[in-house]
């Protein structure tokens, strides 16, 4: 006696993993290979027909690649190490204390925000004649002339770092609240208060090492992203030298084809460096649990954590102001009609910076939602197709399925985008809308299925089981009971989708191959010009789309017929 | 009246450990046969695979039949067995009456008809009117009642009784374990229950079997009390402990 049911799960549904798989991972595979060929010589098209270690004796003679490498260390690292230690920090002193729903609030939209506009935003801010320096002068600054110092695109890389700590904090706290949820972690501090230890280490002994366990692939995420990020390096970073990135962007983008090979190297190098920082991170964490373990075990109550503790709480709290505060900047400054130096605010507010540019606005904005919508609602297809597969076997997904989902976010997508672009350009798909799509669904995917995953997974089984005794058929099952039960996660799986798609710069230049423009692209272009009037249009339109899917969603998933799952209940 | 349940040899094991062993019973439409255990021994899992929606990690062997029909490779939509649990599951999402029409038989057409037997469910039930309330604002009582309402109007031939008056306090307790017992009679269904609560046993009136866990080894199932009969060839393997066994039957 097998199980039944499964052998009546059509074909399509029960290829449906391998399919997804498939999707995302051929290309990936693909393009890897199509970077590491040409930074060893190889790439026909453009007459390399020998393998040598040309590409890198070249990429190693570029002026100021040192810097750029080093550039590129200290600001990923830089970030990824704070932006733990805040979030843990910050989880240390206020968890339990519950302000959870106004903070959650309040990171809502930071997340929202695409890391683009997110720069953007934070260069109003920062710069010499942004708004902070507005708000300061000349009453206490005395500058009539913004000063000449170097706030934004900062030869160190400050600015940069400070723009990914605002858009990484909240993403690792959002992951962190998550696994909190899913250990005993109040009653394991109580049972630690009780025994002597303060608030923090309370926290950080018991609760910490369970919460670990399940932050750790966000975190290397958030290290894979930091060391590789281009948009917010092309907005916040120092120009000469950039990081690696961008360096290797610049020169695939080279009109001279010849730089391909070095930029080949290049991601290569970057790829290695994303690896060997995964790697050592994954040494630290060894060796911090085995002195953590000794040091727990001491059972000393240490208050020295309890001052850390706040001051995270402090700087988290600052990167939310920043994060709001650049939202608010990019709608200001998309309003101002004349807006003079030391002036706190526009002395003329006008919608023409709007109304000009409907024009170059309606093209990339379409393009932005048919690709948003389509990436993000193939990912939910294939999301759901994959959940409904694993629940009708009945057998739970393994934690090697979670890696699996975890590799486009583990590589950096420099390393692989270019060699995508040469496998499309085997298939006349280069330029195109699917293209483009499809690099989006890489992306897309991972995200809508882990926030799909869980609500779908903790649906009470016996609602299927009831439905099925009653005779009705798996998919009048998936239909009439688990889909309107879970409209509300299913909702906001494909507003995060939408989000993330937005959020994409790097694989709309390579997949769209310069022709296909989104608000994004835009947006990073206009950054670099000069009328930020205009920038701030194209950024706090990019931001508003991801928030007003989220509203929809929510709006929609509210509009249920009874009241009360509004609130998601599930009985 | 529905043919009876009939159980051939069947056992279930889990990662090469014994949970149900081979059991051969048979249960006549109308009557009730209680299944009694601790915890975790496998009654619910034994259920599960009679209603087809175990977990693949199961190995089960046997044969299942109701009547002549043997449902067991069949999907479980199509095995006709109405499963009950300790909650109600109603459907949340759905007003009273969606919930019993989501389960009313195909064989009802129209929807003048339906809202017909649904109603007609409903007054019998002492919930006349209830159609178009939310589940949530029933009482536990009246939620069971429902529950019950919507798996009978899916015409089943069986019925699986998972712990269904565990989560109801005392009194309304013995009132919807009447209620539900009177119904399957009515029907002249045959019931497997499981539970493990003595009283629920003596009010099935029926015979009763035992899981019961050996030290070591294959757990054993042999009948206790209760009163009803079993059919002579009802059968349960002895296990490596030598207890006396339900081998021996009354007619």
């Amino acid at each position: 006696m097998s199980a039944p049911h499964v052998a009546h799960s059509p074909l399509w549904l029960r290829q449906a993993p391998r399919l997804t798989v498939a999707l995302f991972l051929v290309p990936i595979a693909a393009g890897l290979l199509g970077t590491v060929l040409p930074a060893f010589g190889w790439l026909p098209a453009i007459g390399g027909r020998s393998v040598s270690l040309a590409p890198w004796k070249a990429l190693f003679s570029q002026p100021g690649i040192r810097d750029a490498i080093g550039l590129t260390l200290v600001t990923g690292l830089t970030a990824t190490v704070l932006s733990v230690i805040l979030v843990f920090g910050f989880c240390a002193l206020v968890h339990g204390r519950r302000p959870g729903r106004a903070g959650r609030a309040l990171i809502a939209p930071i997340l929202a925000t695409p890391h683009a506009a997110m720069a953007i935003g934070l260069g109003f801010l920062i710069a010499p004649s942004g708004w902070i320096v507005r708000l300061l002068s000349p009453w206490l600054t005395g500058w009539h002339q913004p000063p000449d110092i170097a706030s934004v695109q900062d030869p160190h890389g400050i600015a940069l770092t400070l723009g990914l700590l605002v858009k990484e904090v909240p993403y690792l706290l959002l992951m962190t609240i998550t696994a909190l949820g899913q250990v005993p972690a109040v009653r394991h501090m109580d049972a630690a208060a009780a025994l002597g230890y303060g608030r923090t280490v309370a926290w950080v002994k018991p609760v910490l090492p369970q919460v670990y366990r399940q932050v750790r692939l966000p975190i290397y995420a958030v290290l894979t992203y930091a060391l590789s990020v281009v948009d917010m390096a092309l907005i916040l970073g120092p120009s000469n030298p950039p990081t690696l990135s961008v360096l290797a962007l610049r020169w695939f983008t080279s009109p001279d084809i010849r730089m391909y090979f070095p930029a080949a190297a290049a991601a290569l190098l970057q790829l290695a460096i994303v690896l060997v920082s995964i790697g050592l991170w994954r040494g630290a964490e060894t060796l911090v649990a085995h002195l953590g373990r000794r040091w727990i075990a001491r059972g000393a109550r240490g208050t020295l954590l309890e001052p850390l503790a706040g001051l995270s709480a402090i700087a988290v709290a600052g990167l939310a102001g920043l994060g709001v505060g650049s939202l608010a900047a990019l709608a200001v400054w998309s309003f101002a009609a004349g807006w003079r130096f030391p002036d706190m605010l526009p002395a003329h507010w006008s919608a023409r910076p709007w109304s000009g540019q409907i024009g170059t606005i309606l093209w990339p904005l379409e393009t932005t939602l048919v690709v948003a919508l389509f990436a993000s609602g193939c990912a939910l297809l294939l999301g759901l197709a994959c959940l409904e597969h694993e629940q009708r076997r009945g057998v739970a997904a393994s934690s090697r399925t979670l890696w699996l989902l975890y590799v486009p976010l583990l590589v950096p997508q420099i390393a692989f985008l270019f060699g995508m672009q040469v496998l499309l350009t085997v298939f006349h798909l280069d330029g195109s809308l699917i293209a483009v799509i499809w690099s989006h669904l890489l992306f897309v995917l991972p995200y809508v299925f882990l926030s799909l995953a869980d609500p779908w997974r903790a649906l009470d089984k016996r609602y299927a089981r009831t439905a099925l005794s009653l005779g009705a058929r798996p998919r009048r099952v998936f239909l009439r009971i688990k889909l309107p039960l879970l409209l509300r996660p299913v909702l906001i799986a494909a507003a995060v989708g939408v989000a993330v798609s937005v959020d994409q710069y790097l694989p709309t230049i390579f997949a769209g191959a310069g022709r296909i423009v989104t608000l994004t692209t835009e947006a990073v272009t206009l950054a670099s010009g000069g009328d930020r009037r205009v920038t701030g249009v194209f950024g706090l339109l990019q931001s508003l789309i991801p928030l007003a899917v989220y509203g929809i969603a929510l709006g929609v998933s509210g509009r249920n017929r009874f009241r009360r799952h509004a609130l998601g209940a599930q009985s | 009246m529905s043919g009876p349940l009939r159980l051939e040899q069947v056992s279930i094991t889990l990662e090469g450990r014994m949970l149900i062993p081979p059991l051969s019973v048979q249960v006549d439409g109308g009557q009730i046969l209680t299944l009694m255990g601790a915890s975790g021994s496998g009654k619910s899992t034994l259920l599960s695979v009679l209603g087809g929606t175990m977990a693949p990690v199961f190995r089960v062997t046997g044969r299942v039949w109701i009547g002549e029909r043997e449902v067991t490779d069949l999907p479980p939509e199509r095995r006709r067995m109405g499963i009950l649990f300790q909650d109600d599951l109603l459907f949340p999402h759905l007003s009273v009456g969606e919930n019993l029409a989501f389960g009313l038989a195909a064989s009802v057409r129209g929807r003048a008809a339906s809202a017909a037997r649904i109603d007609a469910a409903l007054r019998d039930a002492g919930l006349a009117g209830f159609a178009r309330r939310d589940p949530a604002t029933l009482s536990g009582g009246q939620r069971a009642r429902v529950a019950l309402l919507r798996l009978l109007l899916a015409e089943p031939e069986a019925l699986l009784l998972d712990e269904p008056f565990n989560k109801l306090d005392a009194a309304m307790r013995t009132d919807f374990r009447r209620f539900v017992f009177e119904h399957a009679q009515t029907a002249g269904l045959p019931v497997l229950m499981v539970t493990h609560d003595q009283a629920d046993a003596e009010a099935a009136q029926g015979p009763v079997l035992e899981l019961l866990q050996a030290p070591e080894g294959t757990p054993v199932i042999q009948r206790s009390s209760g009163s009803g009969s079993l059919r002579k060839d009802t059968e349960v393997r002895p296990g490596k402990v030598g207890l006396p066994l339900a081998t021996e039957v009354r007619s």
